[in-house]
């Protein structure tokens, strides 16, 4: 455990500090925070050693997989990516992700903009019918959706067996309802704060609602729009439960909801399972460590602002 | 910005193209903000009325539906004039001969508990602790929240392999601390997600590891939004750290200690995920949710009969959601 970060004398000098009567807890706060630290890390750090060993050297060793020494490789991380088809499972992902989350801004937005700019009489109860569905438990429901996915037609370039089922088309679809009700708490919230000068320029300039939304405050939006992207990549790829019902067609599968079918594969062999896990969360925590700042903006800006 | 606005034609309708009826209504949206041409209002309904028609279909649509189909009979074999009236028959049998709603019930309240009470109040928790500009606070943050990001599928995966019996991290750390093999041995390890009188609480473990940051973070946004001045006055006032937070910064972030408590009752409701991965949410790790998947998907569907568990979740759930609303609600300007 690194020592360092229990280095002594770290009282903040911050003029400003906003708790001096922290400072003499300080060695017993950094304990316990590094004792924290180490129980979430060690579940992870777990998984990465276990699939870095071959499963000769771990399950033939007295002291199992406990043991140290023998040979470290990659070759769980290949046989993984190989056997459950990893790739093909990623490019649905995203077939489902990318057009999910280009929708759910898009027509968040769109609704935002409407209800923070302009008065209707049912601005409040839309916003709250939309933070209320978003709210639901998808359990709820699962039932009719299943049977309406069922029965509702599509056309051909969107669905293959002409019904809801079983499509990308469906899954993007209920994506996009379920998230269009944070995404448009956000952006009301957000957009709520622009200033009213701003429209009435654009009025003034002869700009149509239209114009004023598209050119005007959309851009505006942006930082919203990004924090919103990333969690809900995250949110969408980590979808497990509208993929495993939604879908029946196992090549079909986005990778989360492929995990499903691969416990069985994966369960005999307990390090290919640890790096099948790896590959997995990979793409997310990518994401998380590259765009941590959007990620908790994305967060934060639906809950500090409720 | 980048596109200058006064470039953009002026609307067709902007001069006399006003619906002749419109004067009155004119007049009142010009107090309001300005004259909204014919097409202007078009184009508002149509940002409004696209959104709101697929999520009220895909969304509230089959909530109503789900109350009206939990009272009836129904295996979704046949078009809907099959669907018979059953009157509360779904719910009777659910509470007396369905066996594992009970337990199911019960898991989902031991959830609620284990997440309000115990990993709820350690995210506030270390949240105060971060606040507090200590040194490190980032990385301690990274790594906390790293479990967020993973879905509670990937969560069951990985807990597993420290649950397992005879290869788990687990077991093989008892065994290295006592010595004793028989830990994992077959018939004498402890088999923590088999077990179930204790498969239900290793699971929370492992899904309370990922609450506890998701809370964290939330609380954390929400104490940096507090005015540092709050703080001074009451520190030259002599209160010390607990009766700071307690009696000054707890109750000013009474919105964010709403948006925690519903999020918390939310998330415990809708686990699924993580037990449906590690055993089909059988043999001790019953959930409502679950309940409901197993009645739909199959040959032998009972659309009814899943619909009224549906209805008991939607229940459970609509409290909190209100409550959420009402006070969300009240705090906007308009």
């Amino acid at each position: 455990m690194s020592a360092s970060a229990m280095s002594p004398a770290v009282r903040p000098t911050t003029p400003n500090a906003a708790t001096p009567k922290k400072v003499k807890h300080h060695y017993g706060t950094h304990a316990f925070l590094i004792a924290i630290c180490a129980i979430w890390v060690l579940p992870v750090v777990w998984a990465v050693y276990t699939a870095l060993r071959p499963f000769g050297d771990t399950a033939n060793n007295p002291r199992g997989y406990f043991s140290v020494g023998g040979a470290y490789n990659l070759d769980n991380f290949f046989k993984a990516w190989q056997d459950a088809e990893l790739l093909q499972h990623f490019v649905n992902t995203l077939i489902v992700a990318i057009p999910a989350i280009i929708l759910i801004l898009f027509f968040a937005s769109m609704i935002a903009f409407a209800v923070s700019r302009y008065s209707f009489r049912f601005n409040i109860a839309l916003l709250m019918l939309f933070t209320a569905g978003n709210l639901l438990p998808q359990q709820v429901v699962i039932t009719p959706l299943f049977r309406m996915y069922l029965a509702l037609p599509m056309v051909k370039p969107l669905s293959d067996n002409g019904i809801w089922y079983d499509q990308f088309f469906g899954l993007i679809m209920i994506h996009l309802a379920f998230q269009l009700g944070f995404c448009t708490f956000v952006l009301s919230n957000y957009f709520k704060q622009v200033p009213r000068e701003i429209n009435e320029a654009a009025v003034v300039d002869g700009a149509s609602v239209w114009r004023t939304y598209w050119s005007v405050l959309l851009p505006l939006a942006r930082p919203a729009l990004a924090a919103l992207a990333t969690l809900e990549f995250t949110w969408i790829y980590n979808d497990f439960f509208w993929g495993i019902l939604l879908m029946r067609t196992g090549d079909k599968l986005p990778v989360t909801s492929a995990l499903n079918n691969l416990s069985g594969q994966f369960f005999t062999d307990y390090n290919l399972l640890a790096a099948g896990s790896i590959i997995v969360a990979l793409p997310t925590l990518i994401v998380y460590l590259a765009l941590q700042k959007q990620f908790v903006a994305g967060l934060t800006l639906g809950s500090t602002k409720g | 910005m980048t596109q200058p606005v006064s470039t953009s034609t002026p609307s067709a309708s902007a001069g006399g193209v006003l619906a002749p009826s419109s004067p009155a209504k004119r007049r009142r949206s010009r107090r309001k903000f300005s004259v909204l041409t014919r097409r202007d209002r078009f184009t508002l309904l149509f940002m409004v009325g696209l959104p709101a028609f697929i999520h009220i279909g895909l969304i509230w649509v089959p909530t109503i539906a789900s109350v009206v189909l939990s009272f009836t009979k129904w295996n979704g074999i046949g078009g809907l004039e099959k669907i018979q009236w059953v009157g509360l028959q779904n719910y009777s049998q659910l509470a007396t001969i369905y066996q594992p709603f009970w337990p199911a019930v019960q898991h989902n309240f031991i959830w609620l508990g284990t997440f309000l009470f115990i990993a709820t109040p350690l995210g506030m928790l270390i949240a105060v602790i971060l606040d507090t500009n200590i040194r490190g606070s980032r990385i301690y943050q990274s790594v906390l929240y790293m479990p967020v990001v993973l879905s509670l599928a990937i969560v069951g995966f990985i807990w597993t392999l420290m649950y397992r019996p005879d290869m788990g991290f687990i077991n093989n750390l008892l065994v290295a601390i006592t010595g004793n093999q028989s830990f994992i041995k077959s018939g004498t390890a402890i088999d923590w997600l088999g077990d179930h009188n204790l498969n239900l609480w290793a699971v929370l473990v492992a899904a309370g590891w990922r609450h506890v940051g998701y809370i964290m973070v939330l609380y954390l946004a929400g104490l940096k939004s507090v005015d540092n001045t709050l703080r001074e006055a009451a520190s030259i006032d002599g209160a010390n750290a607990r009766q700071t937070f307690f009696r000054v910064i707890f109750p000013v972030l009474a919105p964010i200690n709403v948006v925690i408590l519903v999020v918390t009752v939310i998330e415990s409701l809708r686990a699924f995920d993580i037990v449906y991965i590690i055993n089909k949410g059988l043999n001790g790790l019953e959930l409502l949710s679950v309940l409901i998947t197993v009645n739909i998907v199959g040959e032998s569907s009972r659309v009814g009969f899943g619909s009224a568990i549906a209805v008991v979740l939607l229940l459970i759930s609509i409290g909190p959601i209100i409550f959420y609303l009402y006070r969300t609600m009240r705090e906007q300007p308009e």
